[in-house]
């Protein structure tokens, strides 16, 4: 035993005599996790939270939540004897008289729109895998929470600095709380405590961004974190791999090194990318004064596709016993995002339900396996890039010198003609690859060489499919779903189903999500189809064992075709096959 | 005219009579006077207004009228100044390629000379707003703190914060600033083309304007204390940034981490 290791024993002794650790220790550090790229995206997020936690508490020990009018006295000149509220003047002093204010200004923000990005990336690896199934669709639920959480965080730590876009920001939000019918103007005035913009808005607002929103971002990744250590990881299928197990590397030393390397990685990059590029320059756009409005003002990116539908939606009012109800904004600012996130905080059980399944899936669905799932995610990211599109018109519009009235229009019709389209063209690409996967595992390879056989006919050699590629194709069995049976009126022994009228529905939800899915052979069927693939590739071994023998260069005897490159004996061709023809 | 004729003989008649007489003798002098620098003037800059008719003639009036009079495709020129016909030849926005939402800016066919004898031959027509003086366009004392506030009350809504432009309807826009001049942005709120609202001297005071000079003169001059820009144009081209640029770095990371363990 070295040195280092008996020290490490004793310090993990003198631990564990006193909080019990060893035993939890001793377990976890073997725990073993699965391996893939995509994996590693939730940590992304992971990373970039713990950046703008860190670079947070920075910019707190400088920023004053104050909404009194100061004359501002800092170093930027250009704006030197402007009127402000003190929350803009202290940010104009973080970024300019504070010394690395603006690198951790700019790392925040980078860090904060990271953080939204890489949940959003993790959410599709999750959903396009089906890693959302039974056992774990809370932790899916728990995942919504936190995408809506961080959109709160982003929003309003957007509007914190108090500059002429974050004011802007604020005074649409305020018209959407004012759009909710009925109670709208007292909420509005509750939450402003007065007319707007009011003196007090961002104090409370720094409450929420500061303690409020982070403690629950914090205490749900816990939760979600807890839930994939106990329901251990999901994995792709693979040789060896099965719903009941786990195949892959255990935390300690593997993974220790790989997360905490990525760790540094993430919080790397992100240093550079502040270092390098500007993000929010608030001294550009001044202080905030609802008098003013800048061009082209847009929320980050995360909320974009809501003021997307806020721009896109048609001017629709009316007014009832005297009150305006303004369908115009409460339709795309409140009922859309409502009905989105619902709708996504939901879909495990919707899915659930559809298939009639009630089993425990660890193993990942490839996403071609599931065409209907796929295409309905596929779907969903065109009609939120399209109006994310819709948050950004006027920027393309004058970028690309296009006419804004004409972007509005395109994509009035587009946001409900086009995802369709890209629903219907992902699921046949998945149906159509579902078929090539069939092809192969019942038929193998093609190899590209024809073989003439003795009584004058020409066949194609396939080959039988490598032991791994095998395994992976097989998964489709697993993923298959069959859809649901039409439900009977009255059971075989003359009882009425009660939930006749439900049954339908959800016979028919199943079949919409499975009917056009291609069945996959069975394993008997697989195992016959290789079989004769083997057979196939028998028809050549008279050649090689020829060849073999005599090493004579015969190129194109037996009726195997080149089309390029010098002639080469059949051996040869083995050996730059590595072996396996 | 029986009273007119009952006071002719009264003695304050010859005083009235003697003080007409000598403003008639004075006013015609002082018409002559007057008028002999004027045609002085008039004579030298006649070559001038010519040249800027006969280069109006060929390159203006098969829209705006052979008279300058204006026609359907063309408003008419009578009165809009000499500011507006240097701003408009100068940077290329008239002649017209095409017809559109909008003149664009493209490559200037006159020189200044030529640009310089169609204002003439323009001002001739009517008074309008003058080409700023040297003495007008001096921005150097002008308060840029001052000009970024009238900037952000007055041109930002359109121009944006930071000057870079922005998309107005039907295809319209209004420009960016950053390579704009001096003089272009002043006869630009003095005469308002295009799409523009004018700002008179009675709205904006010359200092006004200066000081506006001023403050988008810094910004196209400032550095950018941030780092890269990225146009200055807020968060569409940030969260571009991220999704094309940072995002796909931290995939590109993640798939060379998930390699490695093999």
């Amino acid at each position: 035993m070295s040195t280092t290791e008996k020290v490490g024993g004793k310090v993990a002794t003198y631990v564990d005599d006193r909080v019990g650790s060893n035993r939890f220790l001793g377990r976890s550090l073997k725990k073993v996790f699965p391996d893939h790229w995509s994996f590693m995206l939730g940590e992304i997020a992971l990373y970039s939270f713990i950046v703008v936690l860190l670079s947070g508490v920075f910019l707190t020990l400088f920023y004053k939540p104050s909404m009194v009018e100061v004359v501002y006295d800092g170093s930027y000149v250009p704006l030197k004897g402007v009127m402000m509220s003190e929350a803009y003047a202290s940010t104009l002093d973080i970024s300019f008289d504070v010394r690395g204010g603006l690198l951790i200004r700019q790392m925040h923000h980078w860090a904060a729109l990271l953080f939204i990005a890489a949940m959003a990336v993790h959410m599709f690896r999750v959903f396009f895998t089906g890693a959302f199934r039974k056992p774990r669709e809370f932790n899916w639920i728990i995942g919504i929470a936190l995408i809506t959480l961080g959109l709160g965080a982003g929003f309003s730590g957007y509007s914190l600095p108090d500059d002429l876009l974050s004011g802007t920001g604020l005074q649409i939000a305020r018209g959407i709380v004012q759009a909710i019918p009925i109670v709208g103007t007292w909420g509005a005035f509750l939450l402003f405590d007065g007319e707007f913009p009011g003196t007090e808005f961002i104090s409370r607002l720094y409450g929420v961004h500061i303690l409020l929103i982070p403690g629950l971002i914090l205490a749900l990744i816990t939760v979600h974190l807890m839930m994939v250590w106990t329901q251990k990881h999901t994995q792709f299928p693979g040789p060896g791999r099965t719903n009941d197990n786990v195949v892959g590397y255990p935390l300690m030393p593997i993974y220790m090194a790989k997360a905490g390397g990525f760790f540094f990685v993430v919080f790397g990059v992100i240093t550079l990318i502040s270092g390098l590029v500007t993000i929010n320059p608030i001294w550009i756009f001044g202080p905030y004064t609802p008098d003013q409005v800048s061009a082209g003002s847009q929320p980050d990116w995360y909320i974009g596709w809501l003021d997307g539908a806020l721009r896109i939606f048609p001017n629709i009012e009316t007014v009832l016993f005297g009150y305006t109800i303004s369908w115009n904004i409460f339709i795309p600012a409140v009922i859309l995002p409502g009905i989105v996130f619902t709708v996504a905080a939901f879909y495990p059980f919707i899915e659930a339900w559809a298939t009639g399944d009630k089993r425990d899936h660890n193993l990942l669905d490839r996403p071609r396996n599931a065409p209907t799932r796929t295409a309905l995610g596929v779907m969903a990211i065109t009609f939120y890039f399209l109006l994310f599109i819709g948050g950004g018109n006027d920027v393309i519009a004058i970028t690309f010198d296009l006419s804004i009235n004409s972007i509005i229009w395109f994509l009035r019709i587009g946001v409900i003609v086009i995802p369709p389209i890209a629903f219907l063209v992902t699921r046949r690409i998945c149906i159509g690859l579902q078929r090539k996967d069939r092809e192969k595992l019942l038929h193998g390879y093609e190899s590209g060489r024809i073989l003439r056989l003795p009584h004058g006919e020409y066949i194609e050699v396939h080959e039988p499919l490598p032991s791994k590629e095998r395994a992976v194709l097989e998964s489709a069995i697993e993923s298959y779903r069959a859809p649901l049976p039409a439900p009977q009126k009255v059971d075989a022994n003359g009882v009425r189903n009660k939930r006749y009228r439900l049954d339908v529905l959800r016979a028919k939800l199943s079949h919409w999500y499975y009917a056009d899915d291609i069945k996959p052979p069975t394993r008997e069927e697989i195992e016959a189809g290789q079989a004769h693939v083997a057979h196939d590739a028998a028809l050549e071994a008279p050649l090689h064992e020829y060849d073999e023998a005599s090493t004579v260069m015969v190129p194109f005897h037996g009726g195997i075709l080149h089309t390029e490159g010098e002639p080469m004996s059949n051996k040869q061709q083995l050996e730059e096959r590595g072996g396996n023809l | 005219m029986k009273a007119l004729a009952a006071r002719r003989r009264n003695p304050i008649v010859a005083t009235l009579l003697l003080f007409v007489a000598l403003l008639g003798v004075g006013g015609v002098y002082a018409v002559a006077t007057s008028a002999a620098p004027a045609e002085a003037v008039a004579t030298a800059d006649q070559t001038a207004i010519d040249e800027g008719k006969r280069l109006y003639l060929e390159g203006c009036s098969s829209c705006h009228g052979l008279n300058a009079q204006g026609t359907a495709t063309g408003p008419t020129l009578i009165g809009v100044g000499a500011a507006s016909v240097h701003f408009q030849v100068s940077t290329g926005r008239m002649p017209m390629a095409a017809p559109g939402a909008q003149a664009p800016v493209k490559p200037v066919d006159y020189s200044e000379a030529d640009v310089a004898a169609m204002a003439a031959y323009i001002a001739s027509l009517a008074p309008g707003p003058a080409i700023p003086t040297a003495e007008q366009l001096d921005y150097t004392d002008a308060d840029i703190a001052e000009g970024g506030v009238l900037f952000r009350i007055n041109c930002a809504q359109c121009h944006q914060a930071a000057g870079g432009g922005g998309a107005l309807t039907q295809g319209k826009h209004a420009p960016s600033l950053m390579s704009s001049s001096a003089q272009e942005i002043y006869e630009a709120m003095l005469t308002g083309p295009q799409n523009m609202p004018v700002f008179a001297d009675t709205t904006l005071p010359v200092e006004d304007k200066q000081a506006i000079i001023a403050y988008i003169k810094d910004l196209q001059e400032a550095e950018s204390p941030g780092g890269i820009a990225l146009g200055r144009i807020g968060p569409v081209a940030e969260g571009l940034f991220l999704w094309a640029g940072v995002i796909a770095v931290f995939i590109g990371i993640a798939v060379w981490i998930g390699i490695k363990a093999r």
